[in-house]
């Protein structure tokens, strides 16, 4: 795979991985287009730019862990690997198909080179937590990263794993919350409202860092200012847009949780064209 | 093998010590060893490894659920984490963990629930494990494990963390009687026979197997040869054994501390069924207890070797 630094050429994976993971959920005939949409930046600048990994070696123990806690934005994360060459490209359209590799929610059973399967939210940042301490036991310099939804967060075991990063120092591992401000039922503000959230990861004492989840350059300082920050775990807040790159996704819960048609994918695809 | 075995059951250690003292030799030979523990140590008897190996002992807090999933996490990176609290606490707070960071992965964490069953006595109810083996065999993958004494638990410690996969192991809190000597051998998966008989089996986990062995004892006075089974591996069961006793003794009594629905009792009538239908009896609980001493409650609620020989009796009276 041809990993690079470049913002605009990032940006142009980011489009590609978009069209087609919205193709994807438009021919599974269900998903979670807008999770997905608000999370391509931060998964293309962490696979094609800041994480250490190799699709050659997909168990190389040196690698950087990512975890997909939001496991509902499977289809970033599918399309994220078959850009890599983890996996095959070609099948991304047997999503949610009965006997596909990749599942409704991350299976390792069904895609053995995901680091974790997820899917029942609120578990991811205790198994990042769990690799970084084994990274911690054996002097290994990976990193993991874990993507975690803002619904996701009002799990209670995400704050346990909260108190326990911090406490333990667990510096080698990176939350990313994907701050999208919409869940299921609506706006997470309508449903049960986080703020003030910076301040509640600080409370918790984590390095917090605030940024727009699509700005790249932003993400690739953000995670250089992680790698060097020691002593407790980081933690970054990023502002992202629901459905972002599709006009009538952006914002828009109902796509949180429903399959564009096949008339709204042309419309999403002509805008990402 | 052990024909007219007698047996003194002199009261051991209980399982959850043999397992804190195992775990630390693990610890010493196995460097790949972790531990985690929910503010309990001192209870599961982790403390000891924690003493020896601070740096490979992770205290979680009371939070069960990312206990498991911290475990699960660093099983993924190569260690062979065993994660302890109260078996009520990990097996029913944690089960969703267990369910998708465990079982589904099939990663290779060992989870140990300490103070299952009613003998815990005074705490009461809120604190005894009586659903924690329905909740562990529901997991596909998990070998589950109920030692009845502190030498095979010992043993089966040491079995857990050779075998690759995700292992429930059931400790007790009181001290309980011993049953085996030093030289026996341990194998998961594979029941230990402690007396031969001919005209009842029973097959027990835990500490109604000192209980069986008393119950066999009775019935042997009264001319009645009860086959006792030790079914330390509660899964994967070892289906020959139980249909090698069905067809030879021609009934079957299963005994345990836990709820009858959902224990070892009803997945050795799945495995009689399957191979060679017999009359069955249970002993086990049909109720959550109550605060009281050990003894009492073992009276009270039915867990008692008179209890078994009664069952055998029953069972005897329906054999064609």
């Amino acid at each position: 795979m041809q990993k690079t630094s470049d913002a605009v050429e990032l940006a142009a994976i980011c489009k590609s991985l978009r069209r087609e993971l919205v193709q994807m959920i438009t021919e599974a005939k269900s998903g979670h287009p807008g999770g997905s949409l608000s999370a391509t930046e931060i998964v293309v600048t962490l696979f094609f730019d800041v994480m250490n990994h190799d699709p050659a070696r997909p168990k190389w123990e040196g690698r950087d862990r990512f975890i997909l806690s939001k496991g509902h934005a499977a289809p970033i994360l599918y399309s994220a690997l078959a850009k890599c060459g983890y996996c095959d490209w070609d099948q991304l359209m047997t999503l949610r198909k009965l006997g596909s590799p990749y599942q409704g929610h991350p299976d390792v059973r069904f895609l053995p080179v995901l680091e974790a399967s997820t899917g029942s939210l609120g578990e991811g940042l205790s198994l990042a937590i769990g690799m970084g301490l084994g990274a911690r036991l054996d002097g290994a310099s990976w990193r993991t990263y874990v993507l975690l939804g803002d619904g996701e967060i009002q799990e209670g075991q995400i704050w346990e794993a909260a108190m326990f990063g911090a406490f333990h120092k667990v510096d080698n591992i990176v939350g990313i919350v994907d701050y999208n401000r919409i869940q299921l039922d609506g706006f997470v503000k309508d449903i049960m409202e986080l703020e003030p959230l910076a301040d509640k990861w600080r409370g918790f004492g984590w390095h917090v860092i605030e940024l727009n989840g699509h700005d790249i350059p932003a993400l690739q300082k953000a995670f250089a200012e992680a790698h060097d920050t020691k002593g407790q775990p980081t933690l970054i807040l990023a502002h992202t847009i629901k459905g972002k790159g599709v006009s009538f996704m952006e914002n828009n819960p109902k796509f949180h949780g429903t399959a564009p048609t096949p008339a709204e994918c042309s419309a999403a695809l002509a805008e990402l064209a | 093998m052990p024909t007219n075995t007698k047996y003194e059951l002199k009261l051991g250690a209980a399982t959850r010590e043999a397992f804190g003292q195992a775990l630390l030799e693990l610890g010493r030979s196995n460097p790949a060893v972790v531990a985690l523990d929910a503010d309990l140590s001192k209870s599961t008897m982790t403390v000891y490894f924690s003493k020896d190996f601070p740096d490979r002992f992770f205290e979680c807090g009371i939070a069960e659920a990312n206990m498991v999933a911290i475990g699960a996490g660093l099983a993924a990176a190569g260690k062979i984490p065993f994660a302890s609290s109260f078996s009520c606490f990990v097996m029913n707070k944690a089960f969703e963990q267990l369910r998708v960071t465990a079982a589904h992965p099939n990663v290779n964490l060992k989870v140990v629930g300490t103070h299952s069953g009613i003998s815990i006595g005074e705490d009461g109810p809120s604190q005894m494990s009586v659903e924690d083996l329905a909740l562990a065999c529901a997991l596909p993958g998990f070998t589950v494990i109920s030692p009845a004494d502190a030498v095979s638990m010992a043993a089966l410690v040491k079995r857990a963390a050779e075998h690759v996969g995700p292992v429930f192991l059931r400790a007790g809190r009181v001290k309980v009687p011993i049953v085996y000597g030093a030289g026996q051998e341990f194998t998961i998966g594979q029941s230990i026979e402690l007396m031969e008989g001919s005209d009842v089996t029973l097959i027990a986990h835990g500490l109604m197997v000192a209980e069986s062995i008393r119950a066999a004892e009775t019935l042997e006075a009264e001319s009645v040869s009860a086959r006792v089974i030790d079914m330390h591996t509660v899964k994967p069961l070892d289906t020959a054994a139980i249909a090698r006793a069905a067809r030879e003794t021609g009934a079957v009594v299963v005994a345990e501390e836990h709820l009858a629905d959902g224990g070892l009792g009803v997945r050795v009538a799945q495995a009689v069924a399957q191979t060679h239908p017999v009359p069955m009896e249970f002993v086990g609980l049909n109720s959550y207890a109550e605060s009281g001493t050990p003894d009492q409650l073992l009276d009270k609620y039915g867990l008692r070797a008179s209890n078994v020989a009664a069952a055998a009796r029953r069972v005897l009276g329906r054999k064609r």
